[in-house]
């Protein structure tokens, strides 16, 4: 017994100081890293977002140069993207998907420590060229926009440490995609099958393939870019019998699955948040399983609509329209699902469930532009607009960043032992979800009359709806920080938190003690 | 307490939206709502299956959102409902994953049809060959009456000016600020004109939105649209490609004429290439290719190298006290002709003519700071071509 006792001292409870953070291969730990490293790069994205609509707010060019416009909108998109919506769901996944699939820890800890401790470094990576200049911020970071194509990109100096920041965000989402992978198929709890699991380990088991289908394809394009750079090669190099479009079709097979990657994880959060404050079981459990696989399989189909400019084939057009239309079809059948599973309910309205409500309605919304713009003639008059960016912002931040901070509210209570107050909770959801739509609404408007995306100055026409965008900008900004508080603020201190937290809240994770222990499930679950 | 400020906060910020909205001629707000209609077939086309997929849309959302609603009003603890227990039927999900796809198969019939008319460019009366450079279009009429006729078309010196950081310009006192040019496109009416859209340097986009379609313009690719006006009028564009620092800044302007006015121009335009012809035997003195220089480097080195010459530290080099504007005369006519490969600094050879191309170099080298006191002549360029 003496041996066991030694064992249990050595593992229970956390250990001290920074080195926990840096050395540990707890997935809860490692799950708040990666929470933590996600908000504070929404902070310095948003921050980022805000110089742009600050230059925007009325015509002429006040605040920045062009060239600095552009790496705002370069980096913010980065950022965004490989700094926060990303980490911000593999952090999710990091703490509940063992817990709720009644695993200790995850599969592979030590390399989950890596996956996570490369991030910071490479995001250094990514932002250090913008201080590399003789003034503060001079404007030397990437301002190619995020899709970096070729040639443009080649024209960029410092287009190494940019290479590398990508290859080392690659390594990290890779790892981590394995050891999500690895965990699903081989810590379950006994009883635990497949079509039994939570949705949300679904979701983010079918995103886990997808990761490490598309991660390589955008190391292998950005490579291609090196040696272009450095090395005399010309794949994307006209001059030399290269194909600049070829960047766009390699790093779309990439971009497209992308995008899901940054939404089907979403679909699971909320697939989990409705039946909850529903009080009634998720409708049509198996369909939406299928559903998450069939778009999972067509984003690899369909790349080529984010090209219908560049001279495809008409055959080419036709055919990436009616693939990319399909993606219509297991879409609607999600948002009918949650509709069901709404319906007949007993539904009260808790902050997590206010943001999984604003969840269906906007990302509808953004689903909506986004079939209008399958449509290839139609695209010749979207593509590269405003509307575009209204569109993309609707799906990525109605959809995805809402989904992460649902889930945030949702889980912090099992995450910290308090309940969030509801007055805080609710009061962010409001500010946010009313400043949101008057940031990115009036963007479909000036987007259809005519104005293009990445520009710093516009004719005088766009000015009303830029004013309105950008005062939206500024609330919204401004309502994240203060989630910063009610985050810190629930951290701290708060109603004592039940074990089941919300009344249909149903799932192993609601089985374990609120705040949930250092290590759980030491002894598997068994489940019926 | 604090929410309650925060909810006056609130408040505030939508009774200055409002404010804004009232205070603003309502005409600003209302004119940019939708897709423009446009002035050919091409473009109605476009804007009637904007429309359709529009509605279809809207019929769709509505129908999704009433239930939400309904559901979210009618199915509250609150109101004492037991929550039912159904969670599938396969029947409902065959149903609507059915409707669904019914309603794509609608759309995708006419848009297949619009599609392949827009991307027709057979039988064209004329072509013009339009290439993009950062940060301006060239245009070439490559055949019938206007053959040989060719110019760049830059943004125009005044939205130029008014555009710079700091320029404390007021944007609406020019009626079409940042989107005229000096030298616009010009074609006959009823004609089916063929673009043949190519790039020079990185990928570019031409986008006239009253035509209804852009076309990406990439190095190495020509790809094509067309177009036929009945109406003559000016339309007006701009890139939409991200191409580097001044993408906002290389406007598309496009004027349709009768075919009277258009011979016209075609007559000018020839008369204008002879007398530059003329203009570049003869010997200038100094100050007529400085006064000349500066206004070839405001058209075309300005973006970069800044109106005072000193560029953009660590991104675009001075011109300003620079080795090659300084030193030896042969070694500055070859960058600004030949270019330098990797970088920004494109090769003007094809862009200036041989006049234009000896007033930059003398200007350069006696203005932005800069007193050599040499000068180069235009037959020395053409002597080098």
């Amino acid at each position: 017994m003496s041996t066991a006792t030694t064992h249990d001292d050595h593992h229970h409870g956390a250990p001290s100081g920074i080195m926990r953070w840096i050395t540990t291969t707890n997935h809860k730990d490692i799950g708040t890293l990666y929470l933590w490293f996600a908000f504070i790069n929404l902070l310095i994205g948003g921050a980022m977002a805000m110089v742009i609509r600050a230059e925007l707010f009325q015509p002429g060019m006040q605040v920045v140069d062009p060239n600095f416009f552009n790496m705002m909108t370069t980096m913010h998109g980065l950022i965004m993207i490989f700094g926060a919506v990303m980490p911000g769901f593999v952090g999710l996944a990091n703490w509940q998907i063992p817990m709720m699939i009644g695993a200790p820890d995850m599969a592979l800890p030590r390399m989950n420590n890596w996956s996570f401790w490369i991030l910071p470094f490479a995001a250094i990576m990514l932002i250090a060229p913008m201080f590399t200049g003789g003034a503060f911020l001079d404007g030397q970071g990437p301002a190619f926009g995020w899709t970096m194509y070729a040639p443009l990109s080649l024209q960029y100096d410092k287009l190494s440490f940019f290479i590398f920041a990508v290859h080392m965000l690659g390594f990290s989402s890779i790892m981590g995609a394995i050891n999500i992978i690895a965990t699903i198929l081989n810590m379950r709890a006994p009883g635990m099958t497949l079509m039994k699991m939570p949705l949300f380990v679904w979701t983010w088991f079918i995103t886990a393939f997808l990761l490490i289908a598309v991660m390589p394809v955008l190391a292998g394009a950005v490579t291609m870019l090196l040696t272009d750079k450095y090395f005399g090669t010309s794949f994307f190099a006209a001059a030399g019998g290269g194909d600049p479009v070829m960047f766009q079709h390699v790093f779309w097979f990439f971009g497209h699955p992308e995008v899901y990657i940054m939404i089907l994880p979403a679909f699971g959060v909320v697939s989990q948040i409705i039946p909850t404050f529903a009080r009634k079981p998720l409708f049509g459990y198996s369909s939406m399983v299928y559903a998450t696989a069939s778009i999972a399989f067509l984003s690899f189909i369909v790349w080529a609509h984010h090209m219908f400019t560049v001279g495809m084939p008409v055959a080419g057009e036709l055919y990436f329209m009616y693939a990319t239309v399909m993606i219509a079809v297991p879409t609607a059948v999600k948002v009918f699902n949650w509709m069901a599973t709404m319906w007949r309910g007993a539904m009260t309205f808790e902050t997590p469930m206010l943001w999984a409500i604003a969840f269906v309605f906007l990302f509808s919304l953004g689903g909506f532009t986004g079939l209008m713009m399958g449509i290839a003639p139609a695209d010749m008059q979207y593509h590269d607009t405003y509307f575009i960016v209204a569109h993309f912002h609707y799906v990525l931040v109605t959809g995805a960043v809402f989904s992460i901070i649902a889930a945030v509210y949702y889980w912090l209570p099992k995450w910290t032992g308090h309940m969030v107050n509801e007055t805080h909770g609710k009061i962010h959801f409001w500010w946010s979800a009313i400043s949101v739509n008057v940031l990115f609404f009036p963007q479909h408007f000036i987007g259809l009359a005519g104005m293009p995306r990445r520009i710093p100055d516009y004719s005088v026409q766009f000015a009303d709806w830029n004013m309105v965008s950008s005062i939206g900008g500024f609330a919204f900004g401004l309502a994240q920080v203060y989630f910063l508080f009610v985050l810190i603020k629930t951290i701290k201190g708060g109603e004592k938190a039940t074990d089941q937290v919300w009344e249909g809240a149903e799932g192993l994770e609601w089985t374990i003690p609120s705040p949930a222990p250092y290590h759980t499930f030491e002894t598997a679950p068994t489940v019926k | 307490m604090f929410a309650k400020t925060l909810r006056r906060a609130l408040s505030s910020v939508w009774g200055a939206v409002l404010l804004l909205s009232a205070s603003t001629a309502i005409a600003g707000f209302g004119d940019t709502l939708n897709l423009r209609e446009g002035v050919t077939s091409t473009s109605k086309t476009v804007y009637g299956l904007h429309m359709l997929i529009f509605w279809i849309c809207v019929v769709a959302c509505v129908a999704v959102f009433a239930v939400l609603i309904y559901s979210m009003y009618a199915h509250r603890k609150s109101k004492g409902v037991v929550p039912a227990t159904f969670h599938e039927s396969t029947t409902v999900e065959v149903i609507w994953t059915t409707i669904p796809f019914l309603v794509l198969v609608g759309m995708a019939v006419p848009a297949t049809t619009a599609l392949l008319a827009l991307e027709d460019t057979r039988d064209a009366d004329m072509s013009i060959l339009v290439t993009g450079y950062q940060w301006k279009w060239k245009y070439e009429y490559i055949d019938g009456a206007a053959e040989g006729i060719s110019f760049f078309s830059n943004l125009d010196a005044r939205s130029n000016e008014m555009r710079q950081l700091g320029s404390g310009a007021n944007p609406a006192d020019h009626e079409h600020y940042l989107v005229d040019v000096d030298n616009r496109v010009v074609v006959p009416i009823n004609k089916k004109i063929r673009f043949l859209i190519t790039a020079n340097d990185v990928i570019h986009s031409w986008w006239l939105p009253d035509l209804g379609w852009k076309q990406d313009a990439i190095p190495g690719f020509i790809n094509d649209g067309w177009t036929e006006l009945s109406e003559p009028g000016v339309y007006r564009g701009k890139c939409a490609e991200l191409c580097g620092k001044d993408h906002g800044f290389m406007p598309i302007v496009l004027e349709a004429m009768t075919e009277d006015d258009y011979s016209q121009w075609i007559a000018d335009q020839k008369a204008g290439a002879a007398a530059a012809a003329a203009s570049a035997t003869q010997t200038w003195t100094l100050d007529d290719l400085v006064a000349r220089g500066e206004s070839v480097y405001n058209t075309n080195c300005v973006a970069c190298h800044q109106a005072n010459g000193q560029g953009i530290p660590g991104v675009f080099p001075a011109i300003t006290g620079s080795a090659i504007a300084t030193g030896e005369v042969g070694g500055h006519i070859d960058i600004v002709m030949n270019g330098k490969a990797g970088t920004a600094m494109q090769a003007f050879a094809g862009q200036l003519d041989d006049v234009d191309m000896a007033a930059i170099v003398t200007y350069q080298r006696n203005a932005l700071g800069n007193s050599v006191g040499d000068m180069v002549q235009p037959s020395e360029i053409a002597a080098l071509r």
